[in-house]
C-alpha cells in the first residue's frame, strides 16, 4: 500500500498537475463568483479541454474547480443578493443582512473557512469509506446491482423534487435517453432513425453542456429583472474572528459536514440541496433561530460547511459503484470511463496509485482554498463587474467548440442545443433535471444488471431477492416507492373522521 | 413557456405509445424471453402512466392553471429578439461552419449576439474578433480540435 501511496504523492506533487489545480482554482474562482454560472456548468466546460490531459492532471482540473466555485459562489451572495451557485441559495439572504450591517468580513470569511472544514471533513469520510465499501461490493452480483441502481435512482427521484410524479417523469426520459443506439446486451441498434451518429448512443457530455450550460445562457437572455448593485466599497481582512467562531460553533460544524456529506453521497443530490436542508436544521436546533434572516452567522457556518463536504461525498458512490452522487459527478463518471478508470470496485485493487491520488487531490485542493479564497475575496469587486453581455457569447462559442472537441461532429453540436431547451423547457415547469441526469448515465447499467438478472434468473422473479444483501436492498427500495402511497392512505383515513 | 401539466402529460403519453410501437418490430432473441425491447418497452408505459397522471392532475387544476403561458420577457421586444439570436446562432454554426469555417462563423454570431445584448456596434465587431482569435488559438492550436478552416482553407495559420 505505501508504495502506491509514495506513487499517487508523486503524480499530484508534479509541477504539471499542480499547475493545473492552480489554472483550475482560478477558473473556479471565477466562474463560482459569476452569477448565473454554477459549478455543474465549470464541469460540464472544462471536460473539452481535460480530454487532452492524462488522468491524475483531468481529475485535478475538475476537483479544485468543483470546490473553489461552490465556495465562491457565497461571494455574490454576500455582496449582491444574488448567489453565484445554487449552493449558497439557502443562506444568500442572510449573508447579504450581514453586510448590511457591516459585517460582510465575518460572512465571507466564515464561507471560506468552513466551507474548506466541512470539505476536508468529505474527503476524510470518503477516504475512509469508499475503500471499505469497494471491498463489500466486490461480492456483489447483477442482483444486488440492479437493486443498487433502483435504489439510486429512487432516491434521486424523492430527494431532488417536491413532487415526485414529475421526478419519476424526467428520470423516465433520460432512461429512454440511455437506450439510443447499440449500447444493450443484444447490440440492436435502438432509435437510431437510421443515423450513423446515433449508433454510439447520445453522447453525456453534449447533453450535459446543452442542460447545465446552454439552457443557462438562455435563462440570462431573457431574464428580465434589473441589475444588482454592489453595497461594499473594501472587504477587510476576513479571517479575523474565525477562530472564534469556530469554538462557538463546533457542533455546528461538525452537524453540517455530516449531513452534508450523507447527502452528497445519496444520489441525485448534491451541494444544493445540501445547503438547503443543513441552513434548515441549523434554524431548527439553533439555540437563537430568531436570529436567523437577521444577519446571524450560525446557518452561515453550518451550511457552508454542508455544501462542500457534499462534493466529497458524492464521489463515495461515483468511485465505488459507478452510482453519481450529484450532477457533478455524473459528468466525472463519463471522464473516469475517457481515461479508462471505470469506477467500481476494482478500481481499487488494481491501479489503487490512481485512488489514492484522488483523495490527495480532494485534500490538496481543500488547503489551496484559503489563500485562493483571500485572493478571490479581494478581487470580487471586479470579477461582479465583468459584464455578462460580453461574458455569455463568449461562453456560448466555448459550448460549440466543446462539444464539438468530443468527437469532432456537428451532431453533437446539435444534440446540445436539443438538450438545453429541452432542459430550459422541464426547468421552466419545475420538472427536475438531476434524475434525467442520472437515468442517462445509469440507463446502461441498470438495463445490462436487469437483463443479466433476468436470464439468470429464467422467469422466476423470487430470484432478484433470494441473496441476503439483494434481498435487503430490494426490500428499501419498495418501501421507499410505498411511502408516497402510504402517506396518502393516511392523511385520508385522518381527514375522513374529522 | 408555462404549460399546464395535463399539456406535457399528453405529449409524454404520445412518446411512451410512439416508442411502444417502435420496440414492437424489434426482434426476439431464439430461446430467452428477454429481448432489446423489453427495457424501453417498460419505460415507454411507465411514461403513459406518469403521463395520464399528470393529465388528470392538471385537468383538475385547469381552472387556476391556464394550458399555456408565457412568461413576462415575451412581451418585450428585446429579449425576444436575444433568445432568436441565441438558437439561431447554434442552428446557423450547424449549418455553416463547415463550409464558412469557424473563424467566420464565430466571428458572425459572436457580433450577432453582442449586438443582440445591446453592446455598441463598433465595440460587438471588435470584442467579437479578439474573442474568436483567442478561442481558435486556445482549441485549434494548444488542444488541437480539428476545427473547420471552410473557405478560408487556403489562407489557414
Amino acid at each position: 500500500m505505501w508504495i502506491a501511496v509514495e506513487q499517487a504523492f508523486g503524480m499530484v506533487f508534479e509541477p504539471y498537475t499542480l499547475m493545473v489545480m492552480v489554472l483550475a482554482s482560478l477558473y473556479g474562482l471565477f466562474v463560482g463568483a459569476v452569477p448565473g454560472l454554477t459549478a455543474t456548468m465549470a464541469t460540464a466546460l472544462l471536460v473539452p479541454v481535460t480530454f487532452f490531459m492524462a488522468p491524475i492532471p483531468a481529475i485535478a482540473a475538475i476537483v479544485t474547480a468543483t470546490a473553489m466555485a461552490i465556495f465562491s459562489g457565497d461571494i455574490p451572495g454576500c455582496l449582491l443578493r444574488i448567489p453565484g451557485t445554487p449552493a449558497s441559495a439557502a443562506y444568500t439572504d442572510e449573508a447579504y443582512a450581514m453586510t448590511r450591517k457591516g459585517q460582510a468580513e465575518v460572512a465571507l470569511g466564515a464561507g471560506l473557512v468552513f466551507s474548506a472544514v466541512g470539505g476536508m471533513f468529505g474527503t476524510i469520510v470518503l477516504v475512509v469509506a469508499a475503500p471499505a465499501l469497494a471491498e463489500f461490493a466486490t461480492q456483489f452480483s447483477s442482483f444486488e446491482y440492479f437493486w443498487l441502481v433502483t435504489l439510486g435512482l429512487t432516491c434521486a427521484v424523492f430527494i431532488t423534487s417536491t413532487a415526485p410524479i414529475k421526478g419519476v417523469i424526467t428520470l423516465f426520459l433520460g432512461l429512454l435517453v440511455s437506450c439510443v443506439g447499440l449500447g444493450n446486451p443484444a447490440g440492436f441498434p435502438r432509435f437510431t432513425f437510421g443515423n450513423i451518429e446515433t449508433l454510439g448512443g447520445i453522447g453525456m457530455i453534449p447533453m450535459m453542456i446543452g442542460m447545465f450550460a446552454f439552457s443557462e445562457i438562455m435563462r440570462y437572455v431573457v431574464d428580465t429583472s434589473p441589475p444588482a448593485e454592489v453595497v461594499v466599497e473594501k472587504v477587510g481582512n476576513v479571517l479575523k474572528g474565525q477562530w472564534k467562531l469556530a469554538k462557538k460553533y463546533p457542533l455546528q460544524i461538525l452537524r453540517g459536514s455530516v449531513l452534508g456529506t450523507a447527502v452528497g453521497a445519496l444520489p441525485g443530490a448534491g451541494a444544493d440541496i445540501a445547503s438547503w436542508m443543513s441552513y434548515a436544521m441549523s434554524k431548527k436546533l439553533s439555540k437563537e433561530p430568531e436570529k436567523f434572516g437577521t444577519g446571524h452567522v450560525e446557518g452561515i457556518v453550518e451550511s457552508g460547511a454542508a455544501n462542500n463536504s457534499a462534493l466529497a461525498g458524492a464521489w463515495i458512490p461515483a468511485l465505488v459503484f459507478g452510482i453519481p452522487g450529484d450532477s457533478i459527478t455524473a459528468i466525472i463518471i463519463g471522464v473516469l470511463y475517457m481515461k479508462n478508470m471505470n469506477p467500481g470496485p476494482s478500481l481499487f485493487t488494481t491501479n489503487p496509485q490512481n485512488i489514492y491520488a484522488v483523495f490527495l487531490l480532494f485534500i490538496v485542493a481543500n488547503l489551496i482554498m484559503i489563500p485562493m479564497g483571500i485572493l478571490c475575496i479581494k478581487v470580487a469587486r471586479r470579477i461582479l463587474k465583468v459584464p455578462r453581455n460580453i461574458l455569455m457569447p463568449i461562453i456560448l462559442v466555448f459550448c460549440i467548440v466543446g462539444t464539438f472537441a468530443i468527437n469532432n461532429s456537428i451532431f453533437s453540436v446539435g444534440v446540445m442545443l436539443a438538450a438545453g431547451l429541452v432542459a430550459y423547457v422541464l426547468e421552466a415547469n419545475k420538472f427536475p433535471i438531476a434524475p434525467a441526469i442520472l437515468g442517462v448515465v445509469l440507463g446502461t447499467m441498470l438495463e445490462e444488471n436487469f437483463i443479466t438478472s433476468m436470464i439468470k434468473a429464467d422467469g422466476n422473479l423470487l430470484a432478484f431477492f433470494t441473496r441476503p444483501i439483494a434481498a435487503a436492498l430490494a426490500v428499501f427500495t419498495i418501501l421507499l416507492w410505498a411511502t408516497p402511497v402510504l402517506m396518502a392512505l393516511l392523511r385520508r383515513r385522518r381527514g375522513a373522521p374529522a | 413557456m408555462k404549460l399546464n401539466d395535463a399539456v406535457i402529460g399528453l405529449f409524454l403519453t404520445l412518446l411512451g405509445v410512439a416508442v411502444l410501437w417502435i420496440v414492437q418490430d424489434y426482434p426476439k432473441i431464439p430461446g430467452q424471453q428477454v429481448g432489446p425491447a423489453l427495457f424501453p418497452g417498460l419505460i415507454a408505459a411507465g411514461l403513459c402512466i406518469g403521463g395520464v397522471m399528470l393529465m388528470i392532475g392538471g385537468w383538475r387544476q385547469r381552472a387556476q392553471v391556464p394550458m399555456f403561458q408565457w412568461e413576462d420577457w415575451v412581451r418585450s421586444p428585446r429579449h425576444v429578439r436575444a433568445l432568436v439570436v441565441l438558437i439561431g446562432s447554434v442552428l446557423f454554426y450547424m449549418v455553416a461552419s463547415l463550409s464558412l469555417g469557424f473563424v467566420l462563423t464565430s466571428f458572425l454570431i459572436l457580433t450577432a449576439l453582442f449586438y443582440a445584448l445591446e453592446l455598441p456596434l463598433g465595440r460587438s465587431v471588435l470584442i467579437a474578433v479578439i474573442a474568436t482569435l483567442v478561442i481558435h488559438f486556445a482549441f485549434y492550436k494548444l488542444l488541437r480540435v480539428p476545427l473547420p478552416w471552410g473557405i478560408l482553407t487556403n489562407y489557414a495559420w
